[in-house]
């Protein structure tokens, strides 16, 4: 019974989704948003309850329908999977009570997608097998695409109409790339495929290389990677800052790939493609930083700035997944829990201060100052200090990490600069952000103009985002056990394969 | 019968990459179609091409590959469904940007036709 729990997260958000769509939740507003907010909040307590099983009891091979490994689909609940299940089912808990005091109803149907939005990110971190990660993929995008356009006007549409054609773009390459490998390996389930690809001989050996690599491409335009992260900035600064908050997650599942798939399929075991798509990543990586960088330094609004923020935290990420050992993997899983949740949290933040200044909302111009200064400002200042990686906040641990890890080889000569030059560009970009929206004031009264102060629901999930930061440093130690723990179990590739071939439900 | 197959295929991919490149959103949305086209037969071809193959049912030792089939079925009904979606924001942002460019104005040169 308890081995069911492993398809919990991706069947609640289903049902919630259906739910919400129904009589009684689509019809009153207050209802709505209650079932959405109950549900948001089960659905992270199963994934909770998800994550302390599989620490304690060890990955749940979860075979749908009965079906065994090779041949039908399974869920992998291993440690990687689910700390990212936790993290997605979190994150939507915040949106869905920050979103429930107005902004869900400037268009139809936001709760429903949210859900559905969860459901495919879930499904995405908890598949074993490629082509359902495809399926999962599709299932994210078109819940992505009409929370894009949530609230449409002209520039959500133009954005909107290039992210998509985009995406569906990377749907076809994605599925010729699944095609060149089915047609090599004979299998999708990535387990199989591990073992499969270290027999490869002959021209096999070139095929799957091509396919290996066009996934990459794919990954990448998910994830943002340099030469394809164009859509990025335009798409989280013109979608609705609640909605970008949700989006954070969507640059991780491009990532999660990644590192499933140049870890596991073409990692250390994979014989003649041994660690095939690792220089491609690590040149790109480092030049995504520094393009994410000069992006913050160039932005003239808040969202906008966030959004460059969000190209940074992917170049590091895959930066780290590109050195494929344990300890940076263990460093990436930190870093990638902490960037998503501040990045979120400063979309929201961004929100509530563009609220608050009229006309110049959330641009870096003088203007109307804002209406609550001081809670304002002290999450904006909590939020700068720990994405830039200053100490005390968890920043500063996964900076660290991430610099400890790459000292003692040559990569460091590269790394070390360009990371910390860029860190060094964020912290000017975001001083002078904060000091632009909260200090500099055209003469006018605030006390004749309405303030729209934020509400107690926005609050609550602005400081909940933000409460992990100090969090995650107080309880460093068992946080950093487990990702070592999720990082180990990920890199030991023959054991991973044994449990998903031989230990179906 | 592989020649013509992959000929097929090779027609179609670069039809559909020649249209996507394009910048007014009809040839784009037309260029998406061709490609989801030829992808639905080069994933067919990945279970390898076969002729008088029986389907996989009761015990007989000579089947076709049914895995590819069902991939197929698969990218089919999500390719109609994504491509029912862009053709809706195609036209939604026809009307809401005044033009079919996919960025929303129009070069010098494309007003000049319009005349």
């Amino acid at each position: 019974m308890i081995q069911h729990i492993a398809s919990w997260p991706v069947l609640i958000p289903m049902l919630s989704a259906i739910l919400l769509l129904m009589p009684p939740c689509g019809k009153s507003i207050p209802i709505r948003r209650a079932v959405s907010m109950i549900m948001s909040l089960l659905t992270s307590i199963i994934s909770l309850v998800l994550l302390v099983y599989v620490y304690q009891n060890g990955p749940i091979v979860y075979a749908i329908g009965g079906w065994q490994a090779p041949f039908g689909i399974v869920l992998v609940a291993d440690l990687l999977s689910v700390l990212l299940v936790a993290l997605t089912s979190f994150l939507a808990l915040s949106v869905a009570l920050y979103s429930s005091v107005g902004d869900d109803e400037k268009g139809s149907f936001f709760h429903p997608l949210l859900h559905f939005l969860v459901l495919g990110v879930n499904g995405a971190f908890l598949t074993g097998d490629l082509f359902n990660l495809f399926v999962f993929f599709e299932v994210l995008l078109i819940a992505s695409y009409s929370l894009l356009m949530h609230a449409g006007d002209k520039h959500k549409t133009r954005a909107a109409l290039q992210y998509v054609i985009l995406n569906l773009i990377g749907s076809s390459v994605f599925l010729i790339a699944l095609g060149i490998l089915y047609g090599v390996l004979g299998t999708l389930n990535i387990a199989d495929m591990s073992q499969k690809v270290s027999m490869l001989q002959g021209d096999d050996v070139f095929l799957a290389k091509i396919g290996g690599l066009l996934l990459l491409v794919v990954f990448a335009l998910k994830g943002a990677l340099l030469p394809l992260h164009l859509w990025l900035p335009n798409t989280y600064a013109s979608a609705m800052p609640v909605v970008a908050a949700l989006f954070a997650i969507m640059t991780k599942v491009g990532v999660y790939a990644m590192l499933r798939v140049y870890t596991v399929i073409f990692g250390e075991n994979a014989g003649l493609l041994n660690h095939m798509a690792q220089p491609f990543l690590w040149g790109l990586a480092i030049a995504t930083i520094a393009i994410g960088a000069i992006g913050v330094l160039a932005a003239q609004d808040l969202r906008k700035l966030t959004a460059n923020l969000v190209v940074v935290s992917v170049g590091t990420l895959v930066a780290l997944v590109a050195i494929q050992h344990v300890s940076a993997t263990a460093a990436l899983l930190y870093y990638l829990v902490h960037s998503t949740l501040i990045c979120a949290a400063l979309f929201l933040i961004a929100d509530l201060i563009s609220h608050q200044r009229g006309k110049v909302a959330d641009r870096l111009a003088p203007g109307r100052g804002v209406g609550q200064p001081i809670l304002l400002g002290a999450c904006f200042i909590i939020a700068a200090l720990a994405v830039v990686g200053m100490p005390p906040l968890s920043g500063f641990i996964g900076k660290i990490w991430i610099l400890k890890t790459t000292l003692g080889s040559e990569r460091a000569l590269v790394f070390w600069p360009v990371y910390l030059i860029a860190s060094f560009a964020l912290l000017v970009a975001l001083s002078r952000a904060g000091t632009s929206l909260f200090w500099e004031r055209k003469h006018q009264d605030r006390d004749h103009l309405e303030v729209d102060n934020a509400k107690p629901l926005q609050v609550i999930a602005v400081i909940g985002l933000l409460a992990c930061s100090p969090l995650m440093v107080i309880f460093a130690g068992p946080i950093t056990e487990y990702m070592i723990a999720a990082a180990t179990q990920l890199h030991d590739i023959s054991s991973g394969i044994n449990t998903v071939l031989k230990g179906g439900l | 019968m592989e020649l013509l197959y992959a000929s097929c295929v090779g027609v179609l991919v670069t039809c559909g990459i020649y249209l996507l490149l394009r910048a007014r959103t009809f040839p784009v949305v037309l260029g998406l179609t061709m490609l989801s086209y030829a992808v639905n037969l080069f994933l067919f071809s990945a279970g390898r091409l076969t002729i008088n193959k029986a389907v996989v049912l009761g015990t007989g030792a000579d089947y076709a590959d049914p895995l590819p089939q069902a991939l197929v079925l698969t990218a089919i009904v999500i390719g109609f469904a994504m491509t029912a979606f862009v053709v809706i924001l195609a036209i939604r942002g026809r009307a809401d940007l005044g033009n079919d460019h996919v960025d929303g104005h129009l070069v010098k040169s494309n007003n000049k036709e319009q005349k």
